[in-house]
């Protein structure tokens, strides 16, 4: 198995790096498995690592149609922070920022989770009440908030556009210094090795097209490697849980898929340390250890399951980018892309046993899934183990559309794309 | 991607607005099925394929449009102003 000490790093080195063992087993599809877990992006690795390392149940499968992280967990703008206003989005994102702070050391592997803050900025008295306000709830919760003067801003943002004459101009901010970035693909590399070496099959190359029934009941899944039966089906396949729950006879759901862009500059020395979003549009920027600026803004708007946006929002994101940062207009665009977004109804995933019989369904993260991987794993893995969701995740549930029972964190309503 | 306006010809996206998903038909105001308002305000289709949504050309004629469209490729099948569409039967 693969360890990455400095120790291994010098043999490698000296002996031509020809020695490196592939991280996990390429393994084959077996008829039966405990469980199957549809979608190899970070919450079905994490989900398959907690329930062998936790729960004890190693008889388990990921598969995935394409390679392991090659969905949104592969490439996102990598964001984590836990800095909610509702208090079941609170507690689940904070523990997940709890798993965050000891990830690297429980997977031995360095995710690289670099806590150098996130804060939203304020451009207007409202918005800075509305962040007070919110800074407390987190506060009141244990969570850690700061709420920064204009003079704070500049002092961690030294490059930033202060302006008063701006169309914008900052007032002030809601920090979370805890917050901050991570290594996304090394998150995935990380579950999937840990889960591997505690037996889970991770089985790449391997589409579900359908599913086996009996009844009602789900009993496994029709792949294009064949099919393989378990006795619990877990979906977590994101961006695409609209088209799984179709192969499954289900056309309606709370969620729809949208396009979210995301774009990486060149690279520069570091002139931005922390995480930022800008409150007078939609835009979230960072800069990533190897100096490119990262930043996305809104998603493009319309239903999609393509993996490219358009050109409107592109103008968007940079225009709110020159808004803060004009001096940094002459930086070139190295590269923009496209990911497929699960937009719930009320802007919050749902984690549940169902809909259907056999099945457990982990989705509706619209774009914030990244950081809640860790506690979406252990959260669901806890879920499929013993059959009854995860106290932290209860609030989640399907029913509460039913119910009214809605977590809507920006108070926005049932228009997904608002989220 | 670009939009036919039936009235205006091929524009920019960036002149229209999603209203989304056009299959959705509201119960009777009067009605008290929980089940069918439940479905008429959270449940969604949400296919990757062929979507019948409504678009309006908000920078431009201002008509509300009906469009076919694809949303694995983006390639739309057809546009007709909105008012035709509800005057189809059976939708």
């Amino acid at each position: 198995m693969a360890e990455y000490s400095a120790f291994q790093l010098l043999k490698h080195a000296l002996t031509g790096n020809t020695g490196w063992k592939q991280a996990w087993r390429k393994a084959e599809p077996k008829p039966e498995y405990d469980v199957v877990i549809i979608g190899g992006g970070g919450h079905g690795l994490a989900t398959a690592y907690y329930l062998a390392k936790e729960f004890g149940i190693t008889n388990v499968a990921v598969v995935e149609k394409s390679w392991l992280g090659s969905g949104n967990v592969g490439r996102n703008t990598t964001a984590i922070r836990s800095n909610y206003l509702l208090p079941e989005n609170q507690h689940f994102y904070e523990l997940s920022m709890k798993m965050w702070e000891t990830l690297s050391h429980e997977l031995n592997y360095n995710v690289m989770f670099s806590q150098r803050g996130v804060i939203n900025l304020g451009h207007n008295p409202a918005q800075m009440d509305a962040y007070a306000r919110r800074g407390n709830a987190m506060r009141l919760n244990g969570i850690d908030a700061e709420l920064f003067t204009r003079e704070e801003v500049e002092h961690i943002l030294p490059g930033i556009n202060m302006s008063r004459s701006a169309r914008f101009p900052i007032e002030g901010g809601l920090m979370q210094w805890r917050a901050g970035t991570a290594r996304h693909d090394a998150v995935a590399w990380g579950y999937a090795r840990g889960a591997d070496r505690r037996g889970v099959d991770l089985i790449e190359n391997c589409e579900v097209t359908g599913f086996l029934r009996d009844g009602e009941t789900i009993t496994g899944v029709k792949t294009v490697r064949g099919d393989i039966r378990a006795r619990k089906v877990a979906v977590a396949v994101a961006g695409s849980t609209g088209h799984v729950l179709n192969l499954a006879g289900i056309n309606r759901f709370p969620i729809e898929s949208h396009v979210l862009q995301a774009f990486v500059s060149e690279a520069l020395k570091p002139v931005i340390n922390t995480v930022a979003t800008f409150g007078g549009g939609h835009l979230y920027f960072g800069q990533s250890d190897k100096g490119g600026l990262v930043f996305g803004g809104d998603i493009d708007g319309y239903n999609s399951y393509a993996s490219r946006g358009n050109l409107p929002v592109v103008e968007d994101v940079m225009s709110e980018f020159m808004a803060l940062f004009p001096n940094l207009g002459g930086v070139r665009l190295l590269r923009s892309w496209g990911g497929i977004m699960d937009m719930s109804m009320d802007g919050s995933p749902i984690i549940d046993i169902g809909p259907i019989p056999g099945m457990y369904l982990n989705c509706g993260w619209c774009y914030g899934g990244f950081k809640a991987t860790p506690a979406s794993g252990l959260c669901f893995a806890h879920t499929i183990a013993k059959d009854e969701p995860h106290p932290l995740i209860k609030p989640f549930a399907l029913d509460r559309f039913k119910t009214g029972r809605m977590i809507d964190d920006k108070g926005q309503g049932a228009t997904p794309r608002w989220h | 991607m670009r939009i036919t306006c039936p009235h205006c010809g091929p524009r920019d996206l960036a002149e229209f607005y999603y209203w989304g998903d056009a299959t959705r038909t509201m119960p009777e105001l009067g009605s008290a099925d929980e089940a069918a308002w439940l479905a008429h305000v959270y449940d969604r289709p949400n296919p990757r394929g062929h979507h019948r949504e409504h678009w309006q050309h908000l920078g431009g004629c201002r008509a509300y449009l009906v469009v076919g469209r694809d949303t694995a490729t983006h390639e739309i099948f057809s546009i007709i102003f909105a008012r035709d569409a509800a005057r189809e039967p059976s939708k």
